[in-house]
């Protein structure tokens, strides 16, 4: 089973990211503070990970900071994980 | 002292002739927006003066003084008519808020184009809605956003040239043209389009209940309103910094973050990167901005993040905040002085109106949660609901409406000359957009309700229509449900505003799915996305309900007033129309 950092990214870039338009993107890469994912947009991938992980991630901790990487939102997932 | 003085003092002594004098106006000099924002600023002696501060995300940081403004917009413009383009051509403008942007947006208006700025963000059906509208026959963009316009280019007989102004120009397909103004000669002298009062300006498409967008369409002479409330309401002075921090794929974009501040020689900041907290305040920081014009979902977004990050970063630079796109809530003004030590003072006015048309003003008492008062020299009221006679009674709600004849107010709807008209509370059926803009009879009907209290203070309620603001932003629901039913699963769709703590309305989306086809949050996803991507991020339903059946009337109408009451909470009104099960 790929390793949850691996399916996030793997979203983010099908999702946002262009292929023409070369941007790299990370685990650590800051997806809401370079405009990668802008705060619209944010919810669609809120939708996924609560989807894809069957929890409920509150409105007051999906904040562009929490959402800001690939690794951040892993903690955010995981620490709802399994409430 | 503020630049207005006494509120009540200008409206006993205005004259429109007033933003001609502060702009230090002469009879006989060029009415070209393009040319007055660089040229006439560089004759003025301030050619040296920093014009722009840019900044993306990173390090990343350019500065460009009003001679460099001066050469790169001469740059584009000479590149455009060599391009042989003419003036009255549509040139859109589809690029993120890169130094480019603001270059090409003077050089086209230098040339005598019309510039069409569009949203970076918008998808590709967006995009093709407003070209085909306009007849865009060239479009500046960027190696990014280029693949949109090439999945549209062969449904779009009018538009000639793409034109890529920055990326990689080897990726360049058959037909496009490259062209970085930065990397180009500079261009010191052209002479620019002899525009007058009436020449057209500027398109930009705003959304209303039904049909596609319109394309509401400026002229030079529009600048008088921007340059006179840039003064009096931004309060903007010659040594000030200046920050606006809408994109001008939206009217605020241009109006006040390109002409208003250009105009009159003032250094301005672009901020090209994702919103955070901390990202604003180290651009406020360190640009040490001092005139700051945002909008309500920026700062409640900042509000979240509440005053301890605040604390952090030195911004005792800014001396005048005011807001703009949809209503400041009282709390937010309340936060903002206790945050800034300054409240954001709110303003109110609309794409088709060009400029600030009801504001507070400094110097004049602020009642949280109020728009303020009009403008001097707009005459504003409210008028009733269903009769349309002016209200006088304090408190009552109706339509918010201006008598026409302001500078900047629009000339047309693009192509729609009956829309435009219906705009227009009085009308005869035969009158001419001229005799509509200049009729001292007429009401410009806004679309927005509100009611005036005893002290002359507008308050705002809502729009009158289904339009949904949704961050300052306008979506029409026709266009989300139209997107919406070209997904494989929906059958019917209606699109509504539901509630939203920061960005006041997000678009909810109630669907009906084709036979065979279940709902799931796998279709929800997909539906998003495809909407997403499609029209743009804003019109990208945050939530969606499948229903059986979407509530109409007899004669088979969607009733979205019905579902918008539910959402708000509010009496939908009469259902006498409602069709029975």
């Amino acid at each position: 089973m790929a390793e949850m950092k691996d399916v996030v990214l793997e979203y983010v870039v099908n999702e946002y990211v262009d292929e023409d338009d070369g941007t790299t993107v990370s685990y650590d890469t800051p997806l809401i503070s370079s405009g990668i994912v802008d705060s619209f947009s944010m919810v669609s991938l809120k939708v996924f990970l609560e989807k894809k992980y069957q929890i409920k991630l509150p409105d007051d901790e999906a904040t562009p900071e929490a959402f800001d990487t690939v690794n951040s939102i892993v903690r955010l997932v995981q620490k709802h994980q399994g409430k | 002292m503020s630049n207005i003085g006494s509120y009540e003092q200008r409206l006993r002594n205005f004259d429109w002739g007033i933003a001609k004098d502060v702009l230090g106006w002469r009879e006989g000099e060029l009415l070209n927006i393009g040319a007055i924002c660089s040229d006439r600023v560089c004759a003025q002696g301030k050619g040296e003066k920093l014009a722009l501060v840019w900044e993306g995300f990173g390090d990343k940081r350019h500065t460009y003084t009003f001679n460099d403004l001066k050469a790169y917009s001469n740059g584009f413009a000479k590149f455009l008519a060599d391009q042989g383009l003419k003036p009255g051509d549509r040139v859109c403008i589809f690029m993120d808020r890169i130094p480019s942007l603001y270059f090409s947006f003077l050089g086209v208006l230098k040339m005598g184009g019309i510039a069409q700025p569009l949203f970076s963000a918008f998808g590709d059906e967006s995009l093709e809605v407003r070209l085909a509208s306009a007849g865009t026959r060239a479009i500046l963009t960027t190696q990014k956003h280029v693949k949109k316009v090439r999945a549209i280019h062969d449904k779009l007989p009018a538009l000639e040239k793409i034109i890529v102004v920055e990326g990689d120009a080897s990726k360049l397909k058959e037909g496009e043209l490259f062209f970085d103004v930065e990397s180009a000669p500079r261009v010191e002298r052209f002479d620019a389009f002899r525009s007058g009062p009436e020449t057209p300006s500027v398109l930009h498409y705003t959304s209303g209940t039904t049909g596609q967008p319109k394309g509401a369409q400026h002229v030079h002479s529009s600048i008088w309103g921007q340059v006179l409330t840039m003064s009096w309401v931004l309060d903007v002075r010659d040594d000030d910094v200046y920050w606006c921090t809408a994109d001008p794929g939206w009217v605020t974009g241009t109006s006040y973050g390109i002409i208003g501040p250009w105009a009159l020689g003032i250094t301005q900041c672009v901020l090209d990167s994702g919103f955070t907290a901390a990202r604003w305040y180290k651009f406020i920081q360190d640009n040490r901005i001092t005139v700051w014009y945002s909008a309500p979902t920026a700062i409640r977004s900042l509000m979240r993040e509440g005053t301890d990050i605040v604390k952090q970063f030195d911004l005792t630079s800014l001396r005048h905040l005011a807001s703009v796109g949809e209503p400041l809530n009282a709390e937010a003004v309340v936060w903002s002085e206790q945050a800034y030590g300054l409240p954001f003072l709110d303003t109110f006015w609309q794409t088709e109106t060009g400029s600030i048309m009801i504001s507070n003003y400094p110097g004049m008492k602020v009642k949280p949660g109020s728009m303020g008062k009009p403008f001097p020299g707009i005459t504003a009221t409210v008028l009733d609901l269903k009769t349309h006679e002016p209200i006088t009674e304090p408190g009552r709600v109706g339509l918010i409406a201006f008598r026409p004849g302001w500078p900047s107010m629009f000339r047309a709807y693009w192509g729609r000359p009956e829309t435009y008209r219906g705009k227009f509370v009085g009308a005869s059926e035969n009158a001419t957009p001229d005799e509509l803009r200049t009729n001292p009879n007429l009401w410009y009907v806004s679309g927005d309700r509100s009611s005036i209290d005893a002290e002359g203070y507008y308050w705002f309620v809502g729009r009158d229509d289904d339009v949904i603001n949704t961050g300052g932003h306008l979506v029409g629901p026709f266009e989300v449900e139209s997107a919406l039913i070209e997904h494989d699963a929906v059958a019917e769709a209606a699109a509504v505003g539901k509630p939203d703590p920061v960005n006041m309305e997000v678009v909810k989306a109630f669907v009906t799915l084709n036979p065979g086809v279940a709902a799931s949050d796998d279709l929800t996803l997909d539906i998003m996305n495809f909407i997403r991507k499609r029209l743009s991020p804003l019109a990208m339903p945050q939530e969606i309900a499948f229903v059986e059946k979407l509530p109409k009337t007899r004669s088979g109408k969607i009733l979205r007033r019905y579902l918008r009451a539910l959402e708000w909470g509010e009496d939908p009104g009469d259902l006498s129309t409602l069709e029975n099960d």
